[in-house]
């Protein structure tokens, strides 16, 4: 029998509360708010009293999934990165770099947002980059 | 004397063999959290603060592990919680080693606690520890709350709950809030993605709901993110559930749950 509380951030909005997972015999069985946290001081919304229920649900999307003839079909990253490159060259030599846009997230960290940004500026060359927090 | 919290960490490192694990507060570089301690050498990260609903830890363990005996370190509203679940078979206290700690008259203080000495009449197998103090002074607000004509006081309460994002914080940190099925999650009752929700149905129904159950712990208070003062409304549940029924939830393993129906040995009627 172990039962144990793992520290984590909220993964839902850009706020950052801190949270625990409780695990029991190394199943995630539930959250508790961390009440020594700087920013949550063990409080959370209904988010972050639910941040573990995604974690092993049966919709949750665990591959890539590419559509093809209006069919979602799972593929390996490598399929998945190779359509991907593809169709931003494509769009980009078809209408130029301001014909894609980059959307980031609050659910990511500062660092992975940093990167995509980082794709969107020098690698693309737009400045279009926006984020879910600013609706 | 050694302080309280040594004496409690040598009890549990002696007993720690005939449990299956202690369930405490471990301190970490993580921060504070429940804990199953198992060996003696992490007895030393335990502490006895921030308070977590340890009782609701215990049933998770022993409805998983049926058989096992499990050690607690518990405050005196933990004890009562699992006095209370334990009349509710939410934990089983045949299978449960209790060490009880009084809280110090600033805790009690801090929680407007009327009674932060454990009362462990009727668990065989519990011991307190610490200098038991008297009650602390109730709650000023309730006195305010009781000056107040009907009128004002229904506006009191509008002002806290149009406050309420609706996280259901306050019933999930609840140890007496267990049921499977709650009525707060009932579209009857409350219409799911609606701010703020039904006044005053959706705090009353908690409320009533607590009635013969609340032990005044506060966690719900804690965790309240909008602030809501929830135990203004709780002492007033428990101070009715006293007068009106004169039952104290926690006090007393003995005493029955007035509200609670028990049919064993009721008659059946043939059709």
């Amino acid at each position: 029998m172990k039962y144990q509380n793992v520290l984590t951030t909220c993964p839902y909005c850009g706020v950052g509360c801190g949270l625990f997972l409780q695990v029991l015999d190394g199943e995630l069985v539930g959250v508790l708010p961390a009440k020594e946290h700087p920013v949550s001081q063990g409080r959370l919304c209904i988010k972050g009293w639910n941040a573990a229920s995604f974690v092993n649900h049966p919709d949750r999307l665990r591959v890539p999934m590419i559509r093809r003839d209006g069919q979602l079909r799972e593929a390996s990253w490598d399929e998945a990165l190779d359509l991907i490159a593809e169709r931003l060259t494509a769009v980009k030599a078809e209408c130029g770099p301001d014909g894609i846009g980059f959307l980031v997230s609050a659910k990511c960290t500062n660092e992975e947002n940093y990167l995509l940004q980082k794709l969107a500026r020098v690698a693309i060359g737009t400045n279009n980059v926006d984020h879910c927090a600013r609706l | 004397m050694a302080p309280l919290i040594e004496e409690v960490r040598s009890l549990v490192r002696s007993r720690l063999s005939d449990v299956e694990g202690v369930v405490a507060l471990r301190r970490t570089t993580q921060g504070t959290a429940p804990y199953l301690f198992g060996s003696a050498d992490e007895v030393g990260e335990l502490v006895l603060a921030p308070r977590y609903p340890l009782a609701t830890i215990v049933s998770l363990l022993q409805k998983r592990y049926t058989e096992a005996v499990l050690g607690v370190v518990a405050r005196a509203c933990d004890v009562r919680a699992l006095v209370e679940m334990a009349k509710r078979a939410q934990v089983f206290p045949d299978r449960l080693w209790i060490v009880a700690v009084s809280c110090t008259a600033d805790e009690a203080q801090e929680c407007h606690c009327a009674q932060p000495a454990p009362q462990i009449d009727g668990l065989l197998n519990a011991v307190v520890l610490g200098e038991a103090v008297a009650g602390a002074q109730p709650n000023p607000l309730v006195a305010q709350y009781n000056d107040m004509p009907l009128e004002e006081r229904r506006e009191f309460w509008r002002q806290q709950f149009v406050k309420c994002i609706k996280c259901y914080g306050c019933r999930n940190i609840c140890p007496e809030c267990f049921c499977e099925a709650c009525a707060l999650e009932n579209p009857l009752w409350v219409e799911p993605g609606v701010l703020a929700p039904p006044f005053p149905t959706f705090h009353l129904i908690r409320a009533m709901h607590m009635a013969s159950r609340c032990v005044a712990c506060r966690q719900c208070e804690l965790t309240c993110p909008a602030h809501i003062p929830l135990t203004v409304l709780y002492d007033l549940i428990r101070r009715d559930v006293a007068d009106l029924l004169g039952y104290e939830p926690g006090s007393d393993i003995k005493s029955v749950p007035p509200l609670s129906l028990d049919l064993t040995d009721a008659p059946l009627r043939k059709h």
